[in-house]
């Protein structure tokens, strides 16, 4: 081995735990981009295959009851490839291992492999077309519910009660996300997608060569709304409620966003660690290198040439990054596995599988690389153009002067061991510039990262305590009259009932259209209301709607404009209305209106979709019960469970990724201020050992030492807030998607967190650095001349 | 014991420096480190450089090392320009030619003797081996310890080995026995005899001990910056006859 490289190779040891957080911060880097982008990649890939592989639909349409030979119209229509019609319906389920009912969502199965959203079988088979107590269960309820092949169930189905077998465990690709009817959260211990033989289905829910759903795939190159348009006609007859295309079919969609989120994050979050790595190591290493000047001065007077020179100091660079994007790879690839399978609790795919991209490491090891080198050989460079014999002299003497700062009135008032602190960063304003930058980035990482429980913490609070107040929700499989609502009030332990009319709706202006619900407030009702996600409450306009923003922005129309609104049921008719307002909200793409206005757009008698109801006590189980049994009841649900199911979401996924965040931030700062101690520790260790012979306590001498890391760090955390809020908004514009936005709010507890954390980890450094100090041989650090 | 040199001042011309001078600008204060110098460094020969502190010594060796480059003169080795090169040709001039030992040491703190010598012997293409080197200078039973576990003689005596042992034809000391008792200083100067004599290397030594100036083939006294004085020596005094 050349003594250059065993040179290398000792002082690489000697300053391991510099070394270390340096690699460390690399890893953060690699990590985050291994794990979050590699991430997207196993669901895009997982999702694509699938959508492919098993046909997902591209249009679907629901119907009351259209005849058998409707297929064949629909086949007519130019571009329509393949058409699937299927028979669905809901269904309360006794559970016997739950208190709790259940309900499902019943799909038929044709005898042949179905040609559109083909199910895939993950365990035992599908039944048997003839059988006729054999289902398939959909994998998450299985699973939620641990169940075997070989359990039993009992579903309602059409009123009567059925013990069902399963069979068999798949997934459908339009029900990759599964959640129950007007909720947003998966809840699979209580729902799930259950596969019925066509025949079973056809006979419990009256539809005997008839179909009352459709899926259709187009030809390559289709145009999907003249398609939806053409559909729309062949089914009207048959009480036809507007096809959709893919953008409107929830599991499609909230994949979608949730994927479009997913990318974002994984490059978001990606780019902005590797640019504060890049950062950091271009700062770290380059003031490493040049505490080495007098010895690279010495290597060049022996002879060293200059090519020589730097790459003996690139080989620091290169073992800094190479241990980092390692590090980093074995913890990405856990990290990214472990995110998958928390994706794979709410999205099921025949494959999901994370892989190690090697292209993913190859990037993050570059960039750091690069950055490294960069750092590095600006230093190299500015101690190789010095002439050796001026490299060789200990760095002359700094020219000192009383800078501004320290001619402000306060600062002359101060002891002279403040006046050395204050003079040393006055001395070096681009340096104390740069370390106060790393360290606000690792504040503001720990904003952005805690900021989302923030936001998600308001949109709760808007959603479930401000805007659905009720106790119990009940859906409805058709539109009943209000008389049954009148009854559901009297149900005992009812204290109040209300009613929502959720009319499908296709709203318009010019060329551009969206499938939504319009729904129907009662202006004097209690239990619904419209609040933004600043929390103001909206009043029911008497006349016209109230868009959600993100549908106003989907349609490019403002408050004052005028918009078409086609009930999408009965008899197709359009109304044109005003928008009334935008209303900034959270979750969902709503328009709002006054229940007269929804009957006047149907031209129908008053009606309901959902009840919504107030209870004495908390505990519904049994009015849940009750309420199941009754005919037409599409499913009971509570705001409640569905804050639970939110928060289960929400603690997995949220807590992985602050902690990863808390601890990347952790590994930042301290990089950032231990290097900084440590190498103003090289730097001026002649001067604080000559102060120490001097007669300074060692206390006063470490005073000195981190006098100057203390003031920047209390610099950087209000920079840090300011650089994280920032961010922080840039991620929630970048995640807003249809199902819902994170509001911008950082609470008092992010701040006092993030600065917290990085106050902690500015003290670990310090007693890192102290241990040094204080074991600091002051014969041996005045002897050597380095 | 012999002189340092044996060598009469009549060979050719090793190094030429014409009309020298190096001026370090401070602000607005000049610094003139050296007045136009003229110096020749003869072949084989030894010379002793004396002259007060901040005379110019140091910056005057530090030129004919190539390890600074003059305000203005010219320089030239053997029939090779040096005044005006590259820095990688001045790089390649002090590897192939010079062997230094500087006021400063300026070992590498996490080498040990050894490998700071052997750093210079891997670049050289003749090179005693670095225990070698090491044992001249009488070090051999300090081959492993790293400068700060050696005294300060020490370190200049590793400093030694490490300029002797690639056998370079021009070997420039910066007080090499500034930090030596009598004895050791002895020892020093005796390892630069026997490399100047087995090698024939051109040797310039600077020093404050006058005493030393007879052990050279000439002297030269420097003063603010320029050189005051030139003699030689008709006959060289002997090592042991210094007086310390
Ligand atoms: N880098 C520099 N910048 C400014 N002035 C310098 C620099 N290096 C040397 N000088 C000045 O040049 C003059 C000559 O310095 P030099 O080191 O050659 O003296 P010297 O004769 O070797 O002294 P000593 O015996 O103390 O080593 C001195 O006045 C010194 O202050
Ligand atoms: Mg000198």
């Amino acid at each position: 081995m050349r003594t250059l490289d065993r040179k290398m190779l000792r002082e690489l040891w000697r300053q391991r735990t510099q070394m270390l957080s340096i690699a460390l911060v690399v890893a953060t880097a690699v990590t985050t981009l291994v794990a979050m982008r590699g991430t997207y990649e196993a669901l895009e890939r997982g999702r694509s295959a699938y959508y492919s592989d098993f046909r997902l639909a591209h249009i679907w349409a629901s119907v009351s009851r259209a005849p058998e030979s409707t297929r064949e119209a629909l086949l007519d229509i130019p571009g329509v490839a393949a058409v699937e019609p299927r028979v669905q319906g809901f269904a309360s389920l006794d559970l016997p291992w739950s208190d709790a009912p259940g309900q499902g969502l019943f799909v038929s199965l044709p005898e042949r492999r179905a040609l559109v959203n083909d199910v895939y079988v993950r365990e035992g088979s599908v039944p048997d077309p003839l059988a006729r107590d054999e289902v398939l269960v959909g994998e998450l309820f299985f699973e939620a519910n641990d169940l075997a092949l070989g359990d039993t169930l009992v579903a309602v189905l059409g009123g009567v009660r059925r013990q069902l077998t399963i069979v068999g465990t798949g997934i459908g690709p339009d029900h990759s996300y599964v959640v129950p009817p007007g909720t947003l959260y998966p809840d699979d211990e209580r729902y799930g997608v259950f596969w019925l033989p066509h025949k079973e289905m056809a006979a419990s829910f009256q539809q005997d060569g008839s179909f009352n759903e459709v899926a259709l795939r187009l030809a390559p190159g289709a145009s999907v709304v003249p398609i939806i348009d053409a559909v729309d006609d062949v089914l009207e007859p048959y009480g036809g409620t507007g096809a959709y295309g893919r953008e409107d079919q929830l599991s499609f969609k909230v994949l979608q966003d949730e994927l479009n989120q997913n990318r974002t994050m994984g490059i978001v979050f990606p780019a902005v660690f590797l640019g504060v790595a890049a950062f950091l190591l271009h700062m770290v290493l380059g003031r490493l290198i040049s505490t080495q000047r007098s010895e690279i001065g010495a290597l060049k007077a022996v002879g060293y040439t200059d090519s020589e020179i730097g790459r003996h100091f690139l080989g620091y660079s290169v073992v800094a990054v190479a241990v980092g994007t390692a590090l980093g790879s074995v913890a990405g690839l856990a990290s990214g596995g472990a995110m998958v399978d928390l994706y794979a609790t709410y999205f099921r795919f025949p494959e999901l599988e994370y892989r190690l991209s090697a292209r993913l490491v190859f990037i993050g090891g570059s960039v750091t690389f690069v950055a490294a080198l960069l750092g590095g050989s600006a230093a190299v460079r500015a101690a190789t153009t010095l002439a050796p014999a001026e490299a060789m002299r200990p760095a002359p003497p700094d020219r000192f002067a009383r800078g501004w700062i320290e001619r402000l009135a306060i600062v002359s008032r101060l002891s002279n061991q403040a006046r050395f602190v204050v003079r040393n960063l006055e001395r070096k304003p681009l340096r104390a510039a740069a370390s106060t930058l790393g360290i606000a980035a690792s504040v503001a990482i720990l904003v952005v990262g805690m900021f989302m429980f923030d936001g998600v913490e308001r949109m709760m609070s808007v959603q479930f305590q401000w805007t659905q107040r009720e106790d119990v929700t009940v859906s409805f499989i058709e539109e009943r009259s209000s008389a049954v609502v009148t009854s559901l009030g009297a149900l005992p332990g009812v204290r109040r009932a209300e009613t929502v009319r959720l009319l499908p709706v296709r709203i318009r202006s010019g060329h551009r259209e969206v499938e939504t619900a319009l729904t129907g407030l009662d202006p004097n009702g209690r239990l619904r209301r419209i609040v933004d996600g600043q929390g103001r409450e909206h009043a029911v306009p008497p006349e016209g709607v109230l868009l959600s923003s993100i549908l106003a922005s989907r349609l490019r129309v403002g408050a004052g404009d005028a918009v078409f609104v086609e009930d999408l049921t009965g008899h197709r008719r359009t109304a044109r209305l005003r928008v009334r307002g935008v209303v900034d909200d959270l979750m969902g793409s709503t328009a709002y209106a006054d229940a007269e206005t929804v009957r006047r757009v149907s031209r129908t008698d008053t009606r309901s979709t959902l009840a919504l109801l107030e209870t004495e006590t908390t505990d519904n189980e049994a009015l849940t019960r009750e309420v199941l049994d009754m005919p037409s009841v599409a499913s009971v649900s509570s705001p409640s469970r569905m804050v639970e199911n939110f928060r289960q979401q929400l603690d997995d996924s949220l807590l992985v990724a602050v902690t990863f965040l808390v601890g990347f931030a952790s590994v930042i700062s301290v990089a950032v201020i231990y290097n900084g101690t440590r190498i103003a520790l090289s730097e001026r260790g002649r001067e604080l050992a000559s102060l120490r012979v001097l007669g300074f306590t060692r206390s006063e001498v470490a005073t000195l030492l981190f006098g100057e890391q203390a003031i920047l760090t209390l610099l950087a955390i209000p920079l840090g807030w300011l650089l994280g809020h920032g961010l922080a908004a840039l991620v929630t514009t970048a995640m807003a998607s249809e199902t819902y936005r994170i509001p911008l709010v950082v609470s008092s507890r992010t701040y006092t967190v993030s600065a917290g954390t990085t106050l902690v980890a500015s003290l670990a450094s310090a007693w890192l650095v102290r241990r040094r100090l204080d074991r600091l041989d002051l014969i041996t650090v005045l002897k050597t001349r380095e | 014991m012999v002189g340092l040199s044996t060598h009469s001042g009549t060979s050719s011309p090793l190094l030429e420096a014409r009309g020298i001078s190096k001026v370090y600008v401070m602000g607005e204060v000049e610094v003139h480190a050296l007045r136009t110098v003229d110096f020749t460094l003869f072949e084989q020969e030894a010379v002793v450089i004396l002259g007060a502190s901040g005379s110019g010594k140091s910056t005057l060796l530090n030129i004919l090392g190539g390890l600074d480059r003059p305000s203005s003169g010219t320089l030239h080795f053997r029939t090779e320009e040096l005044s005006g090169v590259t820095d990688a040709d001045l790089t390649q001039y002090r590897r192939e030619h010079v062997g230094f030992v500087f006021q400063m040491y300026n070992l590498i703190p996490s080498l040990t003797a050894r490998e700071n010598v052997a750093l210079v012997c891997e670049i050289s293409k003749d090179p005693m081996t670095a225990e070698h080197a090491l044992d001249l200078v009488g070090l051999a039973d300090r081959l492993d310890h790293f400068p700060a576990q050696l005294s300060g003689g020490e370190q200049q005596r590793v400093a030694i080995a490490r300029a002797v042992a690639k056998r370079p034809e021009l070997l420039l000391c910066d007080e090499p026995t500034g930090a030596l008792d009598a004895e050791t200083g002895k020892l020093v100067l005796e390892v630069l005899d026997h490399v100047n004599r087995e090698t024939r290397t051109t040797t310039a030594i600077i020093t404050h001990n006058a005493a030393i100036a007879g052990i050279g083939d000439r002297v030269i006294r420097m003063s603010s910056g320029e050189i005051s004085d030139t003699s030689v020596n008709e006959t060289r005094v002997g090592l042991d006859e210094v007086q310390w």
